[in-house]
This record gives C-alpha cells, sequence and structure tokens, in this order.
C-alpha cells in the first residue's frame, strides 16, 4: 500500500499539451476514480503513474519515493486495461501467475497465490481454460486476477468496464467495490461512466482539458461543484442550465430571471456577477416538481416524456423557447403539448458566472 | 429473396472448374517433370509431342535415379542446401524478428530513418551487391577451430551468413508486430517483463503466422539459391543443389537424369511448403486476440 503523489505533471506531444500541470495527492488506502470526457487526459494520467509514458514536467512519488525515471515493473503497480489484455496463447492459471512467473517464484509459491485470486474472484473452475474460451467478464477477472497475486502497492483501472454490457458492467463494478473493501490497497480508476465515479471512488478527480476541474468526495461534487463543468458532467440526465438576467445582488445571494422563470434569490457563493448581466442557474432534473397552476417558477410546454417506471423523464419547452429537463421520481403520464410549470428549492440551485 | 438451389449448383460447379483448371496449369509441369524422370531419354524426347508426356507409361524404370546419383554427388548437394537453408531460416526468423522487436517497440534516437533505410534495401537487386560483396567475403576474417583465418570463400558461412538479415523479413515482422495489440506488451511491462522477456514470452509465442510467412519466404530463396555459391564456392563440398544441376548439362545432356534430379530436390520443397501452409493456418487461427 502506498500514497500517491502527483505534483505538476505536464505532458506535451510536441507543441500540443495533453497535461497541463496536474497535482493530486492520493492517500494510501483511498479508491480515487479519474473521470472526464473523451480526451481529457485522464488515460494518459494514469498511463504515467503506470511508467507507460514518460511526463514532460512535473514530480510523481508512490510511496514517498520519485519514480520518474523509474520502468513500470520498480514501481510497484499493476494495471487492468479496458481491453483486458491478458495473453491469448496463455490458460488463465499461466496468465495470472504471469508477473510471479517473471519475478522467478517457486511453483509452490505461485499454485498457492493463483488459489487464492481465483478464490477471491470466484473462478477456481476457469483456470485451465485459455483466453478464448471466456466471456468478457470472465477475461477482465483474469486480468484483475493477474493484477492482485503481485500485491501491488497501487492498482491503476484504466477503463476496466467499458467492453462489457451494462448487466455485466454492474456485477463487475460491485466486485470491484467488493475487491477493494478487501484488499485495502491505493487503487486509480479512470473512467468516463459517471455511474462507476460516483459508486467507487472515495475521491473524485473531475478532469476537462489536461486540468483538473475539481477533486472531491462524490457527494460533494454532486451538491457543490465548483463549476459548471463539473456541475453539468456529474449527475443523469445533467443539470440544466438556464442563461438567466442579475436583477439585484445582495451581499451572499442574486435575484435572477428570464422570460420563462419569475424572480429568485439564489446564494452567489462568493462567484462574482455583475448587477444587470448575465448569468447561467443550474437547477438539477431532479429538483424539479410539477405543482398547480399559478404556483409555478418556470413556465413550459411538454415536448417529449420517457416513462421509465420508477421515474419520468419529461423535455420541456420553456416560454423563452429553451428546452428544460425535469425527472420525476413517480410513474407520471404526460402528453406532448400540456402546459406544465414547475417549482424548485432555490437553495438547491447554482448560479454560474456566464463565462464558466 | 429466394434461395435457387439449381442456380446456386451450376454456381458451383462453374467455380469448381475454373479452380481446377488453374489447378491443371500449375501441376502440369510437376507431372512432366516426376513422369519424366521415369523414362528413357528417347521415349521422354518423343511423348512431348502428345498427352502421353504427363502419362506414367511406357519404359518405366528408377534408371535415370540412379544415373543422377553416378553423375553427381546428390546427397552432398541436398545435404549442403538443407544445412545452408535450415541454418539461414532459423538465424534469420532469430536476427530479423530482434530487429523488428526493436523497431516495432523500442524507442530510440533514429529509428525511423534506420527503418526507412533497411526497408530501402528491398529495391537493390542482389546482382548489383554480388562482386562488391564478394570482395567483402573473400577478405573478411574468421576464427575458427583452426584459429584466425582469412576469406571466408568455400564455406558454409559465406552461404549463410549474409543471407541472414534482409529487408523484406524485417519488414514483414515489422509489420505484424505493429499489429499487434500494444496492450499485451504494456500488460507485459507493468507485470515485470524485460524488454527480453516481453520478445519470448509475450511476442513470439503470437508470431506464429509472421513465422511462418517468413520461413517459407527465406526458405524459397535460400533453397533456389544459384548466382551466389556459384561466384563464392569453388569446390564440390560446399556446393548446394542448384550449382549441382550444372553437373547435367556438361557434353552431353541426359534429359531423363535432369528430370530425376529435379525430382529429387522440387518434392522435399513441396513436402515442406505444404507442412508449414497446414502450420501456418492454425497460427492464425491460435491467435484470436479479441473473441
Amino acid at each position: 500500500m502506498a500514497e500517491v503523489s502527483l505534483k505538476g505533471i505536464k505532458k506535451s506531444y510536441g507543441r500540443v499539451d495533453v497535461i497541463k500541470g496536474v497535482d493530486i495527492h492520493i492517500n494510501d488506502g483511498e479508491f480515487v476514480v479519474f473521470v472526464g470526457p473523451s480526451g481529457c487526459g485522464k488515460s494518459t494520467l494514469l498511463r504515467m503513474i503506470a511508467g507507460l509514458e514518460e511526463m514532460t514536467e512535473g514530480i510523481l512519488e508512490i510511496g514517498g519515493r520519485v519514480v520518474n525515471e523509474l520502468q513500470p515493473k520498480e514501481r510497484g503497480v499493476a494495471m487492468v486495461f479496458q481491453s483486458y489484455a491478458i495473453f491469448p496463447h496463455m490458460t488463465v492459471r499461466e496468465n495470472i501467475a504471469f508477473g510471479l512467473t517473471i519475478a522467478g517464484a517457486s511453483k509452490q509459491e505461485k499454485e498457492q497465490k493463483v488459489a487464492e485470486a481465483a478464490r477471491i474472484l470466484q473462478m477456481e473452475h476457469l483456470l485451465d481454460r485459455r483466453p478464448s474460451q471466456l466471456s468478457g467478464g470472465q477475461r477482465q477477472r483474469v486480468a484483475i486476477g493477474r493484477a492482485i497475486t503481485r500485491k501491488p502497492a497501487v492498482f491503476l483501472f484504466d477503463e476496466p468496464l467499458s467492453n462489457l454490457d451494462a448487466a455485466l458492467r454492474m456485477d463487475m463494478r460491485m466486485e470491484i467495490g467488493r475487491l477493494r473493501r478487501q484488499l485495502g490497497t491505493t487503487m486509480i480508476y479512470v473512467t468516463h461512466d459517471q455511474v462507476e465515479a460516483m459508486t467507487l471512488a472515495d475521491r473524485i478527480v473531475v478532469l476537462k482539458d489536461g486540468q483538473v476541474m475539481q477533486i472531491g468526495a462524490p457527494m460533494e461534487l454532486y451538491h457543490e461543484p465548483a463549476n459548471r463543468f463539473v456541475a453539468g458532467f456529474l449527475g443523469a440526465p445533467s443539470m440544466n442550465f438556464l442563461t438567466v438576467d442579475v436583477l439585484d445582488l445582495d451581499g451572499e445571494a442574486a435575484t435572477v430571471g428570464n422570460r420563462a422563470l419569475e424572480p429568485i434569490r439564489v446564494a452567489t457563493r462568493r462567484r462574482p456577477f455583475r448587477k444587470d448581466g448575465k448569468a447561467i442557474l443550474g437547477i438539477r432534473p431532479q429538483h424539479l416538481r410539477a405543482v398547480q397552476s399559478g404556483k409555478g417558477m418556470l413556465h413550459g410546454v411538454v415536448a417529449h416524456a420517457e416513462r421509465l417506471g420508477s421515474e419520468t423523464v419529461v423535455d420541456l419547452t420553456l416560454r423563452d423557447d429553451r428546452e428544460l429537463i425535469a425527472a420525476f421520481n413517480e410513474d407520471k403520464i404526460f402528453q406532448p403539448g400540456d402546459a406544465l410549470e414547475l417549482a424548485f428549492d432555490t437553495a438547491l440551485a447554482h448560479l454560474f458566472p456566464e463565462e464558466g | 429473396m429466394a434461395f435457387d438451389p439449381d442456380n446456386y449448383g451450376l454456381r458451383l460447379f462453374v467455380r469448381y472448374l475454373v479452380l481446377c483448371l488453374i489447378a491443371l496449369i500449375f501441376i502440369f509441369p510437376l507431372v512432366f517433370m516426376i513422369n519424366s524422370s521415369f523414362k528413357p531419354d528417347n521415349q521422354l524426347l518423343a511423348d512431348t509431342s502428345s498427352l502421353r508426356a504427363f502419362l506414367p507409361v511406357g519404359d518405366i524404370s528408377l534408371d535415370n535415379y540412379f544415373g543422377a546419383f553416378r553423375r553427381a554427388p546428390v546427397a552432398l548437394f541436398v545435404l549442403n542446401s538443407v544445412l545452408v537453408t535450415g541454418a539461414t531460416v532459423l538465424l534469420s526468423l532469430l536476427i530479423c524478428s530482434l530487429a523488428a522487436f526493436s523497431f516495432a517497440f523500442l524507442r530510440w534516437k533514429g529509428r525511423d530513418v534506420v527503418l526507412s533505410i533497411v526497408i530501402a534495401t528491398l529495391i537493390i537487386p542482389f546482382e548489383t551487391i554480388a562482386i562488391p560483396l564478394l570482395l567483402l567475403v573473400s577478405k573478411l576474417p574468421w576464427i575458427g577451430l583452426e584459429g584466425l583465418q582469412w576469406g571466408w570463400l568455400n564455406t558454409y558461412r559465406v552461404q549463410i551468413i549474409p543471407w541472414i538479415a534482409d529487408g523484406l523479413t524485417i519488414f514483414l515482422f515489422v509489420q505484424y508486430f505493429k499489429g499487434l495489440p500494444g496492450e499485451l506488451i504494456e500488460a507485459g511491462r507493468v507485470e515485470g517483463a524485460s524488454w527480453w522477456q516481453v520478445y519470448y514470452r509475450i511476442v513470439m509465442p503470437l508470431s506464429g503466422p509472421v513465422l511462418a510467412t517468413a520461413a517459407i519466404l527465406k526458405f524459397l530463396v535460400m533453397y533456389n539459391q544459384y548466382l551466389w555459391p556459384l561466384i563464392v564456392v569453388q569446390q564440390e563440398n560446399y556446393r548446394p543443389i542448384m550449382v549441382g544441376l550444372g553437373y547435367f548439362f556438361q557434353l552431353n545432356v541426359a534429359w531423363g537424369e535432369v528430370m530425376a534430379y529435379l525430382t529429387l530436390i522440387t518434392v522435399p520443397v513441396l513436402i515442406f511448403y505444404l507442412f508449414l501452409q497446414r502450420a501456418f493456418i492454425a497460427s492464425i487461427a491460435s491467435t484470436g486476440v479479441k473473441g
């Protein structure tokens, strides 16, 4: 087990800066998820920690030791890849024991550790099979088995569940959570799937264009996003953003409104706003509720509705022709064209400066 | 769309007919060679005007084979060729795959330029470098059991070493290696494998198809060597089969014996090719990385 510390990490390919100075400290035994859209640099960051990519600038420490110049094998890390990367010419047993074989472990030690990994991952019956005889989920389990036998200080997961179908993904997600509790090792996990990030992480690092947007516990990021990007990235359906006019400013709050929104007071959270300027109001679809006519803050017409059983997601066209998504946690029937008034708790709304 | 079995049957029939015709065109010379090798010269020449040339009819015997063995040390030539070809193929697979591994996976300054130069050697015909190469090998030192010697002429090594590394084989390996999933190599590295271990534990076991292809190509080149051994080997002891063919064209040409000799040196190649072709298909099937 070990701490991982990234200090001023930068990476450039020629003139293109992919990682633009990242500082992250990961505690011993912590499960940290790097999340962000495609091309945000999250995988590159992970590969730099693994030693598969060179850093252009910065210091990387694992277990208090600077590892910038060390080969992957000297860093004490194990990695699980998106494509599983299990060796097709070896049996499951040989795959799991690969790291131990390379390290020159005795036959007895290998057998014992392979048996232990197989027990943890419930795949004792698969040991003599070849990868071509395994399903996607089983292959990923072999890849995880190969990673855990060497007892690494840090586990690195590079989108390990992306190639699995939805049902299997949920099973494997739970399995990774269980594995984490069992092993207690530091884990760094890269994904673009916010559900994985929210459910697995102790802390989430949200990245965009090679920069850290926010670091924090999942609920902290969900409830107190530092900026519009984080607010929009976490949560499904994503947060609604409405362009509003700042009608008044007083200390900690601003009064905002537009053609579709009655004037409301929203906390500014120390962000800079200008009276008579524009601002972006963020409201989560789940925070909206339908109210009787005349009592709503937002006025719109139903454009489309999706009934999911436990939830109803409604796409509305507001009075100012902008779109808004509302998610009600009950099964309701809406017809396109229905007029709808919505209200929400203004304490749960977020106000962002117009430029981001 | 309705399925018309008659039409399908006809299409299948035509397809097989065409394939059979093509196969016949390719097989005719071989059949002629093998059949003629059992016939006396006068019958062989008389038969060429009819389809009998392709049939084992008339005065059939093994006399031509005995004659061929009397005229030239066939066994020695075959042994020399097998030895030179076998050694070159094995060394070539090793050396060229190592070079290609470096081009495909290792990062070093000037790598791409060097690879371009290696590939550019493909367009240089051997005939243009034969004489400079001859001058070079005639002066090269060698430390053997008899101590230091100068000049490589009249040896096995002169037939082997210059042919081990070549642009085509390296290029074949590089292309194949670049097609292997990069994550397998990275997984090996993260699991603690050195580059050498990545080479022989991961990359080579997955390289069946390219090994088979490279081996076949190199085998054909080496087994058919003529010009190079002709100029660097003057002694019979080291002479390979193709140069040995010259023995049959001195004074009176005995076509039956020529055919017998050609049969002797061709059939092993065909067997080798068929054998490797099977391995070739099997290895492609076994490297299905994604299932």
